[in-house]
């Protein structure tokens, strides 16, 4: 069970950053991962106050507050027409609507889930982060650092030209996924993003230039069979790491043919 | 400490802790509507209206929910009304525990989208579990709703 003494509504990002330095005190986004946890917080610190609940975007790029929920992600026209509907196919079974007009995006890229859809699909984007006092990170940095007691402000995705494909597989509808799989050409840059294997999702890029010569049923297979060798996977229950590897290989195949040249 | 919340259009004003969940207020109002089925936020028994878009009341504290609105289904009698007769034609319910989430969550989609395909009914309802059925009385109850609305 989780306990909590007080409950604060932050007037601004600093007085939310100050109370967070005090080990027992803790930001709450959509608190339903932290719901799942037990122990007992001193300060909960709300940012709801702070204006970050909200999707801006100009030429360049999308900024996204963090408290901005993953029902507000799936039901953001222009976010989805950029992100070819990787943004909604990443987050619609994620438990159901009621859940998602709880979670924020903040809370489930601060977390770095090793089973996350949300950091799986950012992950193929050109995204950043910006932090309260470490400044505009990029995500897959930021997907590499240990957990510290800055405050993820916004996600920011940059306009650069992309395809994107999103695909994960399920043992059931609403389950966790077993392996997260999206792929994406940024530019003339294929990424491959693999998570839920189950460790964090980690990018892998087509360093060989396996797909330079376009898009074939050969190249697809040649580049799969890469991003396989490339993405360790490990046994937990949903699947064993062979299962996974066979995901792996198949998805980003089905990907790769998607996305075409 | 103090909240504010509108409950079922009415105002209501409390000291309580800080690490109240908002569906152990409503009870404590007398919304025994609002149902416990989980403690993982995966059943959506629990599920009310915050500014009217439903939510999970077991998951979110009732700080949180200070300044805003809340429906629970003792305030929307009416507008379920509609409905429900449809879904207990098709004996949907066994236990009928799961009934009052699956209530609210539809009232919210009919308001998002009064015209669901029966893929959209699926997708939006995927987040409330009924441990008796097999989802089809649901589903077939809502569409006789919505193809009664046509004729
Ligand atoms: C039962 C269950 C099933 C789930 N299934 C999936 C799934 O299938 N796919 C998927 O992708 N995700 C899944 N998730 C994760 C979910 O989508 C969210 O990512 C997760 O709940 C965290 O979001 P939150 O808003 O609830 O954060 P919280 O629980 O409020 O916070 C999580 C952590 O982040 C910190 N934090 C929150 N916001 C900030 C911020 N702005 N700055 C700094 N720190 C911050 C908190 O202090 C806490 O440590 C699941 C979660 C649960 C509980
Ligand atoms: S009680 Fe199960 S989701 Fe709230
Ligand atoms: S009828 Fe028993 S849980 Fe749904």
């Amino acid at each position: 069970m989780l306990t909590i003494k007080e409950y604060v509504r932050a007037s601004s990002l600093e007085e939310a950053y100050e109370l967070n330095q005090k080990r027992n005190n803790r930001i709450v986004g959509g608190m339903l991962w932290m719901k799942m946890q037990s122990g007992s917080i001193g300060t909960a610190i709300d940012l709801c106050d702070l204006g970050l609940d909200t999707i801006e975007e100009t030429d360049e790029e999308f900024s996204i507050g963090a408290m901005v929920t993953l029902r507000q992600l799936e039901l953001c026209e222009s976010l989805n027409e950029y992100s070819c509907g990787a943004v909604k196919a990443a987050v619609k079974d994620i438990i159901g609507v009621q859940f998602r007009n709880l979670a924020t995006v903040g809370g489930s890229i601060y977390g770095r889930f090793g089973f996350s859809d949300v950091l799986t699909v950012f992950l193929a984007m050109d995204t950043y982060v910006e932090l309260y006092k470490g400044g505009i990170v990029s995500l897959e940095d930021f997907s590499k650092m240990k957990y510290d007691s800055d405050i993820l402000v916004r996600i920011i995705v940059r306009k650069t030209r992309a395809k994107i494909i999103y695909n994960a597989m399920r043992i059931q509808r609403t389950d966790y996924p077993v392996i997260t799989a999206a792929l994406s050409k940024l530019g003339d840059e294929y990424r491959a993003v693999i998570g839920a294997r189950p460790g964090r999702a980690v990018i892998i890029r087509d360093e060989n230039g396996l797909l330079d010569g376009g898009v074939s049923s050969e190249s697809a297979d040649a580049f799969a069979r890469f991003v396989a060798s490339k993405a360790q996977t490990q046994s937990n229950m949903r699947g064993s790491a062979e299962y996974r590897t066979h995901l792996v290989k198949g998805l980003t195949e089905r990907n790769v043919m998607e996305i075409g040249g | 400490m103090e909240i504010g919340i509108k409950l079922n259009g009415r105002m209501l004003s409390d000291n309580i802790d800080a690490d109240l969940l908002l569906i152990d207020w409503l009870r404590d109002k007398g919304c025994f509507s609002v149902k416990r089925g989980c403690e993982t936020s995966n059943c959506g028994l629990c599920t009310v209206l915050m500014d009217g878009k439903p939510v999970l009341s077991c998951s979110m504290l009732a700080a949180r929910a200070s300044g805003h609105e809340i429906m629970t289904l003792e305030g929307l009698q009416e507008e379920a009304s509609e409905f429900v007769g449809f879904l207990a034609d098709q004996g949907t319910d066994q236990c009928g525990f799961c009934n009052p989430g699956f209530v609210m969550n539809t009232i919210a989609l009919l308001r998002e989208n009064p015209d669901p395909t029966d893929d959209e009914i699926l997708s939006y309802l995927a987040g409330n579990l009924c441990r008796c059925s097999g989802y089809n009385g649901q589903l077939r109850g809502i569409r006789a709703f919505l193809d009664s609305r046509k004729k």
